[in-house]
């Protein structure tokens, strides 16, 4: 396999297909050996890096430890809602993960990075804005869809103080964007026409992809373990983000709570505005993130209008296309 | 066409309701906003100006408002304003809003605390978050302060607002949170005794059975849907500085104290009244 040298790091990456993933391994190659890993196809990776196709909660993962001498690991490959049903998702992305944990324990990994979400939060009428790291996880509360996002969390936190030694580091991104991402919201930010909820605009906050590759790289780079929010202090209501991005809006009733839901399920719109995000459409969760700004000195790079104008350029892309 | 005209005619709106003054004033308001202009809370200053001459308009001609030690608000760093409640709508909210916001000893802006319902309400809960009002949650009362903000404090709630008119400038029981909020975050509070919000909406008797079922904290009979016209008086007073304290019983005599100036500051306005309503 790839020749290691003593002082260089070898470093494992879930969800290396992904655009987060192959924007942190970019940034890792060559000061480190990287090992690409991911459950939906064998990723192309530049030679030198050895790339696996198998799924975490399955037997073949464990060969990998075997056979690399890994450091660390950074845990990015997550199953999303849209793409296989929930009890697939709850295996993969909770029992994948407290495989991993285990396995990091086994062969005595010195670092796990693991990539969360804004949403364990759960979007609530009540929800104060600047959410620290100490608020209850409410995901579960508003949808069980959101159950393995919030199960994930909870194992990782038990690993993070009984293990010490796994430096387990915790972060919990709000929306990231920008090209190439394949998340729900990025997903419906492309569209020409994107639903609202009438009368609700709640305000989020958006991440460039490149600044939360380099958030993560920066998180194993100085290992200091603990649970952040990775979140830039700039704040703007969907509805606008939504205009921003050269979107129409097509609104949707919100009265009675359950009819945009049965609109959802009904229209099938579970890749782009599935009924478990509708609250999220709906009220805030809007993140603290001093402390992981602090703690490693970061300051995302790009601001809202560098994000939204991707996907307006898009846009105008294929409207001169056609 | 038809869209144009409505454009035209909002712009026109816009027009009588942001002057030059309320330009100036909110330019000069110590606020820090994001890149569109909206701060965590969904604050937002381009609403903001619209409401502010609108209500302005209410202070100036409609409530006549006469406002006394105005310069106790701090020009900048944190403050809780803390007032009596009365007259069923929060209109005294709003006038402590204009007159924090038209300071000319340095204006502010000073934010309203919204019933817990208000977010799940279309359009309205957006639009007063617009204004700077935000749930009254500790986190956000605590993340505020430390942003060095401004809050409007009615620590009798709906005790307050919703009382009858013959309990009128009766202070409610106050609840203890906003002197936790004050001492663990070190800021002084000014208070704000308001004359003439008890008789814009003086109530009657209040339809609690009505109330409870419409799920609303209090259903008044009125004499007027709309705020009358009272004139109306606010005494700020003397910023009053409180340093942490060991049990309940010590906070709540730090309440008593804050409610002793209210008193004080309430019977000021009344004195100066001379007329109600003219």
């Amino acid at each position: 396999m790839a020749k290691t040298t003593p002082s260089r790091k070898t470093v494992l990456i879930t969800g290396a297909a992904g655009s987060l993933a192959k924007r942190v391994i970019a940034r890792l190659q060559g000061r480190y050996d990287v090992i690409a890993v991911d459950f939906r196809r064998k990723v192309e990776t530049d030679a030198g890096i050895p790339s696996y196709l198998v799924e975490l909660h399955k037997r073949g993962f464990e060969d990998i430890f075997a056979e690399h001498k890994i450091d660390a690991v950074i845990h990015i490959g997550r199953m999303f809602a849209h793409e296989r049903d929930r009890l697939q998702r709850y295996n993969a992305n909770v029992l994948g993960t407290k495989r991993l944990l285990d396995l990091a324990r086994k062969y005595q990994v010195g670092q796990v990075i693991i990539h969360s979400t804004y949403m364990v939060y759960g979007a609530s009428a009540y929800n104060p804005a600047l959410i620290d790291e100490e608020a209850p996880l409410k995901a579960s509360e508003v949808t069980q869809d959101l159950v393995d996002s919030v199960e994930v969390e909870s194992l990782a936190n038990i690993y993070l103080w009984k293990h010490p030694d796994l430096n387990i580091t915790i972060l919990r991104p709000c929306n990231v964007l920008g090209p190439g991402v394949r998340n729900t919201m990025s997903i419906l930010l492309a569209r020409p026409l994107v639903p609202v909820l009438v009368g609700f605009s709640p305000m989020m906050q958006f991440l460039h992809v490149e600044d939360m590759a380099e958030a993560m790289v920066l998180a194993f780079e100085k290992n200091q373990p603990g649970i952040y929010n990775v979140a830039p202090d700039d704040y703007v209501p969907y509805q606008q983000a939504v205009t921003e991005c050269g979107c129409r809006k097509l609104p949707i009733p919100s009265i009675p709570p359950l009819l945009p839901r049965s609109i959802s399920t009904a229209l099938n719109w579970n890749a782009f505005f599935p009924p478990y995000m509708i609250s999220y459409f709906k009220y805030p969760v809007i993140l603290d993130g001093t402390v992981f700004s602090q703690t490693f000195g970061w300051k995302p790079k790009r601001n809202l209008n560098d994000i939204f104008s991707y996907y307006r350029k898009q846009k105008l892309a294929a409207k001169s296309a056609r | 066409m038809l869209s144009f005209g409505k454009l035209d005619l909002k712009e026109k709106a816009l027009a009588h309701l942001v002057t030059p003054e309320i330009e100036h004033l909110v330019a000069s308001i110590p606020k820090p906003v994001g890149s569109f202009g909206y701060d965590p809370w969904g604050y937002n200053e381009d609403q903001f100006k619209a409401a502010l001459g609108a209500a302005k308009w209410l202070y100036d001609k409609y409530f006549r408002v006469t406002a006394h030690g105005l310069e106790n608000i701090p020009r900048s760093g944190r403050v809780l304003i803390v007032g009596n409640h009365s007259g069923q709508l929060p209109m005294d909210g709003v006038l402590v809003g204009v007159a924090a916001a038209t300071n000319p000893d340095g204006p502010r802006l000073a934010r309203a605390m919204i019933e817990r319902f208000f977010p799940t309400v279309p359009w309205l809960g957006n639009y007063l978050n617009a204004l700077g009002g935000v749930i009254g949650d500790p986190v956000n009362c605590s993340k505020m302060l430390e942003m060095d903000e401004a809050i409007i404090v009615f620590p009798e709630g709906v005790r307050g607002s919703g009382k009858l008119y013959k309990q009128r400038y009766q202070l409610q029981r106050f609840g203890n949170g906003f002197m936790h909020l004050a001492m663990n975050h070190k800021t002084p509070i000014v208070p704000v005794g308001i004359v003439g919000c008890e008789e814009t909406m003086p109530a009657l008797v209040n339809l609690k059975p009505l109330a409870r079922m419409l799920g609303l904290p209090y259903l008044p009979l009125v004499p007027s849907l709309l705020p009358l016209p009272a004139r109306v008086y606010l005494n700020f007073g003397k910023p009053m500085q409180f340093s942490s304290c060991a049990n309940e019983a010590e906070v709540t005599e730090r309440v008593e104290q804050v409610k002793a100036e209210l008193r004080l500051l309430i019977d000021q306005g009344l004195q100066e009244r001379t007329s109600i309503y003219r």
